[in-house]
């Protein structure tokens, strides 16, 4: 079963009034693939994950995940599907802590009615004791678990990029998109994410598709990635290839060779 | 004890049963604006037909033959299910449509839902205003340092606490309350974490609704006369201490409450109750001038 289809987009196509961000955009995702999505500013990256997460409805096309249509779901109902998201700039729920923002991502999977809860009904405190150690364990996976009752925006920026792959995960998913997750990091940090996405892709069984800036992490941890320009996929292939391909040089890499090295 | 000073004591109480009132309407604003960024104009007239079914229950079942607290919480019933419901319908069938429109558009069509219930209450109950059954004796309870502390004064500071002790335990110890900070800090998110947003706001409304409710009994049994556009002027001084605490912040809305409710009182016992309603809006201008994002709230930067 290891072939099967997570995550599939069909001829996916975005507009906005006239102008078309995102234009026949294919992808198959493969249970437990990584694979990196890559181009230049502009090149329509978060357009494609604002489509295949619901929050925006693709002008053209179809999105499928784990073989159900996505058109006219709601975007938590996409959500609960088993795909989820982290964001390029981060968006934590700032005034609420740690632990509540990993908490809150789990509620989908809570077994309590509105009533048991509000009236504390046994299932309640058993519900909330689960729901709390879960989310707990997924800190203390992260290094973040002494930091579980601070507001979520006191933590340093490093931190609030795991938090939200924390988040992410507590809605056990079964696909992750992470947009930039190494935007502002340093080469330390960005090296440890590395083995962090590795990590958490083995132990949850996840499947990854990743937008990254930084090509050291794409290279280095991505076994398939698909250049995105001017909204149209320019190439697709591994690494080796993707480095050699003379479209996607000049395209991105030649352009941004200048940034790439000082990095 | 000095006369003035016993005087002073009696206005203090008058003042903070009158702010409970006002805070337990002020919730349903702010709530409703923390959730949507929706100023509801409707609210008031939600608040309005609460009194109405309320009216409506007692009457038909001689409330007010049989005074005593069961028929007391008996119209609470009554009134919150009928706000309740009210409040659905109208975020169902006025807000939800608009969602994704520009905010004025919500806004005028929360002006117009309001027009349209304070006319049609006016067309099916009569304009003339209605006496609100009895069901509370309103006797002197007690005597503390020559200040009378009547049975209603008791009841609607005891109720307004209660209601907004169960809203803080609803908002910080429930899941639902959770959802509901989730969605007011970030709605689109919330919904990408799996968190069904019409359906928080949905229960938004009904917790809003049902407190004004309560509020509308609560005036019901002090102020006994009802009529479809009672909901007006305690609406928009309600609305008033939401934007003294601090729209969409749910301490802020009990603090600005109670505050205007004890101001106005103090000017018509030491100045003239021809300024009573002139205070409210003067607070509103005060607050609009040198502190817009009120006591409790926090200012939002427009990004340029």
């Amino acid at each position: 079963m290891s072939d099967e289809i997570l995550l599939e987009a069909k001829k996916v196509g975005m507009e906005f009034g006239g102008l078309k961000a995102v234009d026949a955009f294919d992808l198959q995702l493969r249970r437990g693939e990584l694979v990196g999505l890559i181009g230049p500013n502009g090149a329509g990256k978060t357009t494609c994950f604002n489509c295949l997460t619901g929050v925006y409805k693709p002008t053209s096309g179809e999105v499928i995940i784990r073989g159900v249509n996505t058109r006219g779901l709601k975007t938590h109902e996409v959500s609960r599907l088993g795909m989820t998201r982290t964001f390029q700039n981060i968006r934590l729920f700032k005034e609420l802590s740690v632990l509540d923002n990993v908490i809150i991502a789990g509620l989908q999977h809570a077994r309590q009615s509105v009533l048991d809860d509000v009236l504390r009904h046994p299932r309640h405190y058993v519900e909330e004791a689960r729901t709390r150690e879960r989310a707990l364990e997924l800190l203390r996976i992260f290094n973040l678990e002494g930091k579980a009752d601070l507001p979520s925006s006191s933590l340093p920026y490093g931190e609030q990029r795991r938090l939200e792959i924390v988040r992410a995960l507590a809605t056990e998913p079964r696909v992750i998109l992470l947009d930039e997750p190494a935007a502002g990091m340093n080469d330390k940090e960005t090296e440890d994410l590395m083995h962090l996405i590795a990590q958490i892709r083995r132990d949850f069984r996840l499947t990854v598709l990743l937008i990254e800036h930084d090509m050291r992490l794409v290279m280095g941890i991505c076994e398939r990635i698909i250049v995105l320009d001017h909204g149209c996929i320019i190439a697709q292939g591994t690494p080796a290839q993707i480095k050699c391909d003379p479209a996607v040089i000049a395209a991105y890499l030649g352009v941004d060779e200048k940034t790439t090295e000082a990095t | 004890m000095e006369a003035s000073q016993q005087e002073f004591l009696q206005h203090l109480l008058n003042g903070v049963t009158l702010g409970s009132i006002y805070a337990l309407i002020a919730l349903g604003y702010t709530m409703v604006y923390g959730i949507l960024q929706l100023i509801n104009f409707a609210h008031s007239e939600v608040y309005m037909m609460g009194a109405f079914a309320a009216y409506y229950t007692g009457r038909s079942l001689n409330l007010d033959q049989s005074p005593g607290v069961l028929s007391f919480i008996i119209l609470l019933v009554a009134a919150i299910v009928a706000c309740s419901v009210l409040g659905l319908t109208i975020e169902r069938l006025a807000y939800r449509p608009l969602r994704k429109a520009p905010k004025l558009n919500i806004l005028i069509t929360a002006i117009g839902v309001s027009l349209l219930l304070q006319y049609s209450a006016q067309i099916i109950f009569g304009a003339e205003p209605k006496l609100f059954p009895e069901v509370l004796a309103d006797r002197t309870l007690f005597t503390v340092a020559e200040v009378e502390v009547r049975t209603l004064d008791i009841t609607i500071f005891l109720v307004g606490t209660l209601a907004m002790g169960g809203l803080h335990f609803l908002i910080h110890h429930t899941r639902l309350g959770m959802a509901m900070r989730a969605v007011s800090v970030n709605g689109p998110v919330a919904s990408l974490m799996g968190i069904n947003v019409d359906r928080i706001i949905m229960w938004t409304f009904v917790v809003g609704s049902s407190l004004a409710a309560v509020g509308s009994v609560l005036v019901g049994l002090k102020y006994p006369k009802i009529d479809p556009l009672m909901g007006m002027l305690i609406g928009i001084k309600a609305f008033v201490a939401a934007v003294l605490g601090g729209i969409g912040s749910l301490p802020g809305a009990m603090l600005g409450g109670i505050f205007l409710g004890l101001s106005e009182e103090m000017v018509v016992a030491y100045l003239s109750s021809t300024y009573r309603d002139a205070l409210a809006f003067g607070i509103l201008i005060v607050v609009l001038l040198f502190r817009p994002a009120g006591l409790m709230g926090t200012p939002v930067r427009e990004k340029v």
